[in-house]
């Protein structure tokens, strides 16, 4: 006998359905909505040209391989912190913040879910927007924390549900944590304005919050890094000293490499100290120290201004692709004579697209056109490209006409 | 943080290393993708089968899962992460689990903060003969309570250097076999301990011959000397193809809320050169290179030692394997060691024999001979 006969199968991912699923399509037209890494017009993986230039000049330096320092590579932490702060950001002048790399966005969510575990003992409670990234529940129940939803997206108007946001958000319990989306909202795409941020940042500091943002998408979602970190940036600014998790998986494209950070803003740069010395005392025991190759790739481009230049270039490349895919596929439905309001494919922004298509509809898609998507009727835009968007606009058309 | 060391006290990066990276470099069909969660499928196969031997009947029998993780210390967590939760039970936290004494400080820290509330030690190391209190491990391991996990060196146990026989390990096991304890090995050294890939395995494998379930965590840092990549390997042998199948869907999910998937660089570099015969044999050599200096700079430093009359036995110096030796040394000793003569050692008189160069020998044995007849 096995010590592991009780063991139950894990569940199947439901996104690694889709992809099986669309492997096994032979039609020719088929098309795979549910990848969630940006592709190029020609739906291929994009791998940036700062990113060989920056390998490039690794590969030129012949660099050891000893061990990273357990909270990360120096001059990546210090970059990431004041590409998310901003350069004149008085928290970033005064040192009064920690940044320690992570292993991309989940491992920098994960340290600082496992650092609230254990230092912050008000609440048990971490609210999400309703709906979040699906990973978002499982790391924070792993870390001993109960989740709690918030309104946020509206399924009638497939927008933000901002009334329904800021009077849940007034009721959450005094110290409780909640967890925002910086820009790019995942899986709906739908961001505030800023005026609503503003809003829900005085709301969040009235009912005395703990703050924790996860932004994947800095400069990947509008194409310019300061405006996609304006909240994170005003929240601050606000006096609220939020924590923050940040991936280089999709504005540098680095997905495999896991280059990320973790920053916990403090009152001063002596708390600062004494945070990271409990940070590395969580890390350790995880992992020991982080992988080295993403970090280095992600600070050679950030500390070398012509690189810095032209990643913003391609960020915006990235981010602008996306834009235009939504505006061609909301013209495509129109000419294809839908009568329906598609402007909330527009007013999405970043990688994800809730099309408002129910399961029944988003099932005849994948069945009748190989069109293929997660039952919620989210697409990711990244797999829409100027060859098969005529194609996707018509077999929306058929579903939903 | 222990690393090898060339003659000339510099850092190594393996030949093989540097040219798989160049090939890496120079394939434009390569990308930065992710990895499956659990990751790169060519080096979790070959990673184990490294561990295993090629001709292993728990391969063979296909009862093996791999799971790519961050280092030996990632692959540690996660095996401890799923034994809390699946182990001798549903999330059972009492279970004991026994860890050297001493051991890699960081072994209760990793099984701690997994949730395990019982952490125990079992008698290893034996200071006044400077060897395996073989006697004292097999009472402990008598007296735990069924079911409890027991952390075992693969080879070159750190800190002591001291490693079984294979006729001890043969009595560990039947001890551990008919008291139902549980096998998890931590491999951070292979290779890099005897410079050979089949002896520094000898006990996993005759656990695996013996039927055990096991964990069997490796660490790719010291005998690929990639350090800063975090490559390692959690090995998981179970009695069958379905039991390994459901651990492996239960790891996944520990994985997807810890790093989602794992690195990539690090993985490649590994599964290309293991996969090729002729990259493993230029691999093979430049791991015996490194042990080779090591047990070079061992006999040489007991030469020496020998030679100055330095009272006390020396033999365990070449007896004990692996980057660290205890010298024997009391925290006194060691004191006038890193005061008086800047050499650097724990209190403990463990030593790292990459430290050594034929340079500084005869100054090594020099001041270990004072500190010793001067000291006491």
């Amino acid at each position: 006998s096995s010590w592991w006969s009780h063991v139950e199968m894990g569940p199947p991912d439901p996104i690694l359905g889709v992809t099986e699923a669309f492997k096994r399509d032979t039609n020719s037209k088929k098309m795979n909505l549910g990848v969630g890494a940006y592709r190029d017009d020609n739906g291929k993986p994009y791998v940036l040209n700062c990113v060989r230039k920056a390998e490039a000049m690794i590969a030129s330096k012949k660099m050891d391989k000893e061990y990273l320092p357990i909270g990360g590579l120096a001059d990546f932490t210090r970059a990431s912190a004041e590409l998310a702060l901003g350069e004149n950001s008085e928290a970033f002048k005064s040192g009064r913040y920690v940044t320690v790399q992570g292993i991309s966005g989940t491992g920098s969510l994960r340290i600082g879910a496992n650092f609230l575990q254990r230092f912050f003992k008000a609440s048990r409670d971490v609210y999400l927007p309703k709906p979040s990234w699906g990973n978002h529940t499982p790391i924070f129940r792993d870390a001993g924390f109960q989740l709690q939803a918030y309104r946020y997206y509206d399924p009638k108007t497939c927008s933000l549900d901002f009334s329904g946001a800021v009077d849940d958000i007034s009721k959450i319990p005094e110290k409780s944590i909640i967890l925002l989306h910086a820009c790019a909202h995942n899986p709906t795409g739908v961001d505030p304005r800023q005026e609503q941020w503003k809003e829900l940042a005085a709301v969040v500091k009235k009912r005395n919050l703990l703050v924790y943002f996860d932004m994947a998408y800095q400069g990947f979602a509008s194409g310019d890094i300061n405006r996609d970190a304006w909240a994170v940036r005003y929240f601050i600014e606000q006096g609220i000293n939020v924590l923050l998790s940040q991936s280089y998986a999709k504005n540098m494209g680095l997905y495999g490499e896991r280059a990320g950070a973790f920053t916990v803003i403090c009152s001063d740069a002596e708390e600062a100290k004494r945070v990271e010395s409990q940070l590395k005392i969580l890390i350790r025991p995880m992992y020991s120290n982080p992988p080295v190759n993403g970090a280095r790739i992600a600070s050679i481009i950030l500390n070398t201004p012509d690189l810095r230049k032209e990643w913003l270039v391609e960020v915006k490349g990235m981010a602008d692709r996306i834009i235009s895919m939504r505006t061609q596929l909301v013209s495509n439905l129109k000419k294809e004579g839908s009568s329906h309001n598609w402007q909330h494919i527009t007013d999405q922004i970043g990688m994800f697209c809730f099309t408002g298509l129910k399961p029944e509809q988003v099932e005849r898609l994948i069945k009748e056109f190989s069109i293929y998507m997660t039952k919620d009727g989210r697409i990711s835009v990244a797999g829409v490209t100027s060859g098969n968007v005529g194609y996707l606009a018509h077999a929306i058309h058929q579903v939903t006409k | 943080l222990a690393a090898y060391r060339t003659d000339e006290g510099q850092p190594w990066v393996l030949p093989v290393v540097k040219k798989v990276e160049q090939m890496i470099a120079n394939n434009n069909s390569l990308n930065h993708e992710y990895l499956p969660i659990l990751g790169l499928p060519e080096f979790r196969a070959n990673a184990s089968r490294i561990a295993l031997g090629d001709d292993s009947p728990a391969i063979k029998e296909n009862r093996i899962g791999s799971v790519q993780s961050l280092g030996g210390t990632g692959a540690l967590r996660i095996g401890a992460e799923f034994l809390r939760r699946w182990y001798n039970g549903n999330n059972n936290t009492a279970t004991p689990v026994y860890i050297s004494a001493p051991s890699w400080e960081n072994h209760n820290s990793v099984f701690v903060d997994a949730g395990f509330k019982d952490i125990r030690t079992y008698h290893y190391w034996d200071a006044a003969k400077r060897g395996l209190d073989l006697q004292g491990l097999l009472d402990d391991m008598e007296k735990a309570p069924e079911f409890s996990i027991f952390i075992l060196h693969a080879c070159a146990h750190n800190p002591t250097g001291t490693d079984p026989t294979p006729d001890q390990w043969k009595q560990i096991a039947a001890v551990m076999k008919r008291r139902f304890l549980f096998p998890f090995f931590d491999s951070a050294y292979q290779g890099f301990a005897s410079g050979s890939l089949d002896k520094d395995a000898w006990a996993v494998r005759y656990f695996v011959s013996e039927g055990f379930e096991l964990f069997c965590a490796q660490s790719f840092s010291k005998n690929f000397g990639l350090y800063n990549e975090r490559v390692g390997n959690l090995t998981v042998v179970g009695k069958d193809a379905d039991n390994v199948q459901r651990v492996l869907s239960q790891m996944e999910k520990i994985v997807r809320t810890t790093w989602s998937n794992p690195p990539s660089q690090g993985a490649r570099i590994v599964a290309t050169t293991l996969a090729s015969p002729q990259l493993f044999a230029e691999w093979y050599d430049n791991v015996k290179t490194m042990a080779d200096r090591v047990l070079l700079m061992r006999s040489e430093l007991r030469s020496r030692l020998e030679s100055l009359g330095t009272p006390g036995t020396w033999n365990h110096i070449t007896e004990q394997i692996g980057m660290f030796s205890f010298t024997g040394l009391n925290p006194k000793q060691v004191e006038y060691m890193i005061k008086e003569k800047h050499i650097y050692l724990m209190a403990s008189g463990r030593i790292n024999m990459c430290g050594l160069t034929t340079k500084n020998l005869d100054y090594v044995a020099k001041s270990i001979h004072e500190a010793v007849t001067k000291i006491q």
